[in-house]
């Protein structure tokens, strides 16, 4: 909301300066969020006339043009072109200051000299028009030599441009930021003139009025006003609407804005003319009845919308003939515009029901300033206050204007203003210092609360402009939140905390930290990919699955949540492989979510209005994934990536189990990762599917990326991912023998089983490592050969030649029971 | 009756359809496709040669053609189809790795040097100035409900004050019921709704997480962030508190020369509530364009638990009383490292990434 300066001081005394304004507003709750000084630096700006353009030699993007300011011929150069001898330009003289402090001087170009500058109208800061020169004798009738800001009827102001929370309808006016401000500094608020009715005969004789929905038109009030002629609005109007950045229009439309800008009550004028029986009633609109907007649109009415809870009430005015007019409080309809022959004009100043604004306009896509105002809670004590604004406003510009005695006024349903008690010690229990009863009940009443004391509770009633004000306890809330902005946030005290419980992480958040630590370590660029993907991505890596879908997203590439971390990271590898910078592993610890009908561990959870219902939401999961992708990066590589990450997090034993597919993996080139002890599948290791990598990298068809995808929770899990004994072992004092065995072995025995069978067959045994694997045809088929490095050691002795060479017996005899045999 | 030069289609047809069936390599099939449905086929000949016929006789011969072009295309389409799967087998087969045989002392990793993002540092170090002063970190889902998101922290349905989020909606239940979380805001309603059933009161914990706003993204802002949450409800908690939560915060996050301010603001989740500021980081409080010349920036809201909250959750609002605060943690990364625009933090870029340790 943009508010001068000016406009405030009408309503009370300003004597601070721009700045503290400023920090007084933004204390108070009502941010700045700019400030703009209309008509700085354009003190020394005159108005001129184009008598002569000459070209000069050897230029052409600038001219020569002499003018007259009243002082004679003046010659200027130019480079605008937009303009004739006999236009009427600003000047800014040598000497001068523009806005932004830019100092014009004389100067020479091409030989010719200078002597000030023709402006734009962005060069003056009045508009973003850089066109070329603002040509004034499409907007005044100039004078030659006055000053601009004469010439303009612009006065040095600055406009603050405020943001009004949500709490606070009373502030999206001049008189509610005035009334704060008087409150904060002390001073009176004064009112604006407001005008009464001036002739005898009663608005009854002339109009009609009703309400058929009290729920949802709480006052509807109709005056009538007479002999209006419709012209433009008096200067000082115009500039305030301008200045709050509106287009005056007429002095019917202008005064009906003022007034809302200014106290903050829309108000509707008709062309009595065109309403039907000059009777305007409201009430729901009915189920088939359309209308069409100002805005050109036609729009069906009480349609029940999307949003939770919105039945598709619309409350509408209607004419006499139950002719529907407009949507009430939001935008008028055409049939009843005030024209240049209005002469009959009836107004409407009215409260409606704030949540059925909300729904409307919401489901109507159609906002206005009125409905902003309507939907947090005009004050329905307002409307008649604000006819006899508008009325004062017009007057100045229709002297004869007739306003007919007795407007016509009926209630509906109003909220009703609570009594808030705030016990003793309330303000202090909230606000941690005592606020003297005193300096609360003077904050409150200049707010315009009406405060009592009995038995040490103060009993306080918001005014009717504060319909955001609760009941109960809720309201306690509400009302020391207004003793304390206006008491000021800044004086209140700090406690620094202290409770006896200590913080901490969860074992889960512990342990996510070192997986991402270890990873990074291990060459990870931890990535961030996004959350939402396109239907062919999911596709790719779950084809045809049911997914969870964005009902409203920005675009179908982010329209499908994802159900996998692999396509995001393969995605921004091949977009490092593109920029020449891609020979990296990528890596990411993520949420995937599956849909609540492919998972048996749905998220139920509370929903429905009031959260009565019990709703099955997708499953979240968090899972690591990394892709390698370095130059000589494979499955290989993965694999020993994992055995470096397994062996970081202490895993006991964690076995490659080949496999047919996993999801984004390569078929022939992927393993899960098997807790030897529980049984339980933590991921997969392995390589990306060829086919994801043509599509998602295509730049990198033929490479292949190691990667390993894991279930975090799981891995977490220590009855899941079985952890080493945390007791360790003092390795033997004594020197241990190494020995390595080979043993042609059937494909369907493991390597890592075969280790582990050697590993138990003896109490001797200190370490088995697989060194070799050969191949070959001189194998029998259905076999290879496996080969290992066995270190034997006791903790009692030097082991003997027949202590290892029983060791080497027991363990080969261990491996020939699993079908292998001694190579 | 004149021939028509459809006369031997069925056996023309026939033969094609057999040629298709005959190839057995994609490379026999590219090379052969002219030849059956391209420009140097007999379907293309025919199709040429209906020019001397009539009208009338030339629409019917044209569709006759049409079909059976459908079914020659169709066949190889599916051959193709065969054919490239079968392409797949073999090349996934020659391709077979067993991984349980890899020989991991004999694997050649090169030393690459990783990097954190900046989103996961920045929520650690926030963590952990948290975790010193005496918190606890919780988590919550993405997918909320429309009760936890909004209702539960008094915003009803259709309430104007929804406008303060663009929400992405999830297609589930009623319209509009389900919801990506517009903020971190939800995790304190199953912190309290737990604390109520488990009688487990006072709750001291943080919550960071990911958030969604339906938003272009821009320099300033990303339609996916990170926010953490603070909440305390515990007896005798006051604004003071609050307050003196956010400044010792300031201080051990972004130095002791940093300072915290409270000014007016509206949430309706907490009364009185408070948008919190801190001396800006940029200028050390002179003034600059990061601040518009006032020396602060808005860092968070904050303010005492609403009534209305604490009687959704089920709390005693006269025992109990209790304030949250929230903020970004982009927004605190982004100060410390003065990122000019914050799409740089999801595009993944290396030679980004590359810059944190």
């Amino acid at each position: 909301m943009k508010i001068s300066l000016s406009w405030l001081r009408e309503f009370v005394d300003i004597t601070e300066s721009v700045e503290e304004l400023r920090l007084i507003m933004d204390d108070l709750g009502l941010v700045v969020e700019g400030i703009e000084r209309v008509g700085e630096g354009l003190e020394d700006v005159i108005v001129a006339r184009v008598d002569k353009i000459a070209l000069i030699e050897g230029a052409d993007r600038i001219r020569l043009i002499t003018v007259d300011a009243g002082n004679g011929p003046l010659d200027i150069v130019c480079g605008a072109m937009n303009f004739e001898v006999g236009h009427h330009v600003p000047l800014a003289p040598v000497g001068a200051v523009l806005p932004g402090g830019f100092e014009i001087a004389q100067r020479k170009m091409k030989g010719v000299i200078s002597n000030g500058m023709l402006c734009s109208a962005r060069e003056l800061k009045i508009s973003e028009d850089h066109q070329g020169l603002m040509i004034l004798d499409e907007m005044i009738t100039p004078v030659v030599g006055t000053k601009l800001m004469d010439a303009l009827s612009m006065t040095a102001d600055v406009v603050f441009d405020i943001t009004v929370e949500g709490n606070r309808p009373d502030a999206w006016s001049v008189e509610g930021v005035a009334r704060d401000l008087a409150t904060r500094l002390k001073r009176t608020l004064r009112s604006p003139k407001i005008a009464k009715p001036n002739v005898k005969a009663t608005t009854d004789s002339f109009a009609s009025a009703g309400i058929d929905d009290p729920d949802l038109c709480g006052r509807l009030t109709v005056s009538a006003l007479r002999n209006v002629k419709v012209g433009p609005s008096p200067d000082w109007v115009a500039a305030r609407l301008t200045s709050a950045g509106m287009r005056p229009i007429s002095n019917v439309v202008d005064a009906s804005n003022l007034v809302m800008l200014e106290l903050g009550q829309p108000t509707h004028p008709y062309d009595a003319a065109h309403v039907a029986g000059k009777t305007l009633r409201a009430r729901r609109a009915r189920s088939g009845e359309t209308l069409e907007t100002l805005d050109g649109v036609d729009r069906e009415l009480a349609k029940a919308g999307r949003g939770l809870g919105d039945t598709g009430e619309d409350c509408v005015i209607i004419d006499g003939d139950d002719h529907v007019l407009g949507l009430a409080g939001i935008m008028g309809g055409a049939s009843s515009e005030i024209s240049e022959s209005t002469t009959d004009v009836l107004v409407e100043a009215a409260f409606f029901d704030p949540m059925t604004i909300a729904r409307s306009s919401k489901r109507h896509g159609l906002r206005s300033e009125a409905s902003n105002r309507f939907e947090r809670g005009v004050d329905p004590n307002l409307a008649l206050r604000a006819v006899g604004r508008f009325v004062a406003v017009l007057s100045e510009s229709v002297p004869d204007l007739e306003w007919m005695a007795a407007p016509l006024d009926i209630s509906g349903k109003t909220p009703e203003l609570p009594v808030v008690e705030l016990r003793e010690n309330d303000i202090e229990r909230t606000l941690g210092v005592a606020i003297p009863v005193k300096e609360s009940t003077t904050i409150l009443e200049g707010l315009g609360f009406s405060v009592s004391e009995k038995k040490g509770s103060l009993f306080v009633t918001p005014p009717s402009s504060r319909l955001d004000i609760r009941s109960g306890a809720n309201g306690r809330a509400d009302v020391i939140e207004e003793i304390a902005r206006v008491y000021s946030y800044r004086r209140l005290p700090r406690r620094s905390p202290s409770w006896p419980t200590p913080g901490g992480l969860s074992q889960l958040q512990q342990f996510r930290r070192k997986v991402r630590d270890v990873c990074i370590d291990l060459g990870m660029n931890e990535s961030w990919t996004p959350t939402l993907g396109s239907n062919e991505d999911f596709d790719l890596v779950h084809p045809g699955a049911a997914r969870v879908r964005i009902t409203n997203p920005l675009a179908s590439e982010e329209s499908v949540m994802r159900a996998t971390t692999i396509t995001g990271l393969v995605k921004a590898w091949g977009k490092n492989i593109d920029r020449g910078t891609g020979d990296v592993v990528m890596g990411e610890i993520g949420v995937v979510f599956t849909h609540p009908d492919s998972t048996k561990n749905p998220h139920n959870t509370k929903g429905g209005v009031a959260g009565s219902v019990t709703l099955a939401l997708p499953e979240e999961t968090e899972r690591l994934t990394v892709v390698l992708g370095r130059t000589k990066d494979d499955a290989t590589t993965a694999v020993a990536f994992w055995n470096a990450l397994a062996t970081r997090l202490s895993l006991a034993d964690v076995v490659v189990r080949t496999l047919d597919a996993a999801p984004g993996f390569h078929p022939t080139r992927c393993g899960a990762l098997v807790d030897r002890a529980s049984g339980a599948v933590l991921g997969y290791v392995g390589e990306v599917d060829t086919e994801l990598v043509h599509v998602l990298a295509p730049t990198a068809t033929n490479r292949r990326l190691g990667l390993i995808d894991i279930d975090l929770t799981a891995l977490s899990d220590h009855s899941k991912a079985t952890r080493t004994s945390q007791f360790v072992n003092v390795p033997s004092r004594y020197p241990s023998a190494v020995i390595d065995l080979a043993f042609v072995t059937p494909l369907t025995v493991h390597a890592q089983d075969m280790a582990h069978a050697l590993r138990s067959a003896s109490p001797l045994v200190e370490r088995v490592e697989l060194f070799d694997v050969y191949r070959g045809n001189n194998l029998p088929e259905g076999t290879r050969s496996l080969a290992y490095s066995v270190r034997f050691s006791s903790n009692e002795a030097t082991l003997s030649d027949s202590e290892v060479s029983n060791a080497r017996d027991v363990l080969i005899a261990t491996a020939t029971s699993l079908g292998a045999t001694l190579r | 009756m004149s021939t028509s030069p459809l006369d031997n289609l069925a056996a023309q047809k026939a033969e094609l359809l057999e040629k298709v069936t005959s190839l057995s390599t994609l490379d026999e099939l590219k090379e052969a496709e002219p030849f059956i449905t391209g420009k140097r086929s007999i379907l293309s000949a025919l199709q040429k040669s209906l020019g001397q016929l009539e009208a009338v006789a030339r629409a019917d011969a044209g569709a006759l053609l049409q079909e059976a072009r459908r079914e020659v295309e169709a066949a190889l389409e599916a051959r193709r189809s065969i054919l490239s799967s079968q392409a797949r087998a073999v090349a996934l087969e020659s391709d077979r790795l067993d991984l349980g045989d890899v020989v991991v002392s004999a694997v050649t990793v090169p030393v690459s040097v990783g990097h954190p993002g900046l989103v996961g540092s920045t929520q650690r170090e926030l963590e952990d100035v948290f975790v010193g002063m005496g918190f606890v970190v919780a988590e919550g889902p993405e997918v909320e409900t429309d009760w936890y998101n909004f209702e539960a922290l008094n915003i009803p349905p259709a309430h104007p004050s929804r406008g303060m989020w663009d929400t992405f909606y999830v297609e589930l239940g009623e319209p509009e019921t389900v919801v990506l979380r517009t903020h971190t805001s939800p995790t304190q309603i199953h912190l309290m709704e737990n604390a109520v059933a488990n009688n487990s009161l006072p709750i001291h914990a943080v919550a960071p997480g990911t958030c969604y706003r339906r938003d272009t993204p821009d320099a300033r802002h990303l339609a996916t962030f990170h926010q953490i949450e603070g909440l305390i409800v515990d007896r005798n908690i006051t604004f003071a508190d609050l307050a003196g939560v956010i400044e010792t915060f300031t201080h051990a996050y972004f130095g002791p020369d940093i300072e915290s301010r409270l000014r007016p603001a509206f949430f309706p989740f907490t009364e009185p509530s408070a948008e919190f500021e801190i001396t800006c980081t940029i200028c050390r409080g002179e003034g600059c364009r990061t601040c518009s010349n006032t020396g602060w920036i808005e860092l968070g809201g904050c303010g005492m638990l609403d009534p209305a909250v604490l009687s959704a959750v089920g709390i005693d609002g006269d025992e109990w009383s209790g304030f949250a605060f929230g903020f970004g943690i982009e927004r605190c990364g982004q100060m410390r490292h003065q990122i000019a625009d914050m799409r740089a933090l999801i595009e993944n870029d290396t030679r980004f990434l590359g810059q944190f340790s």
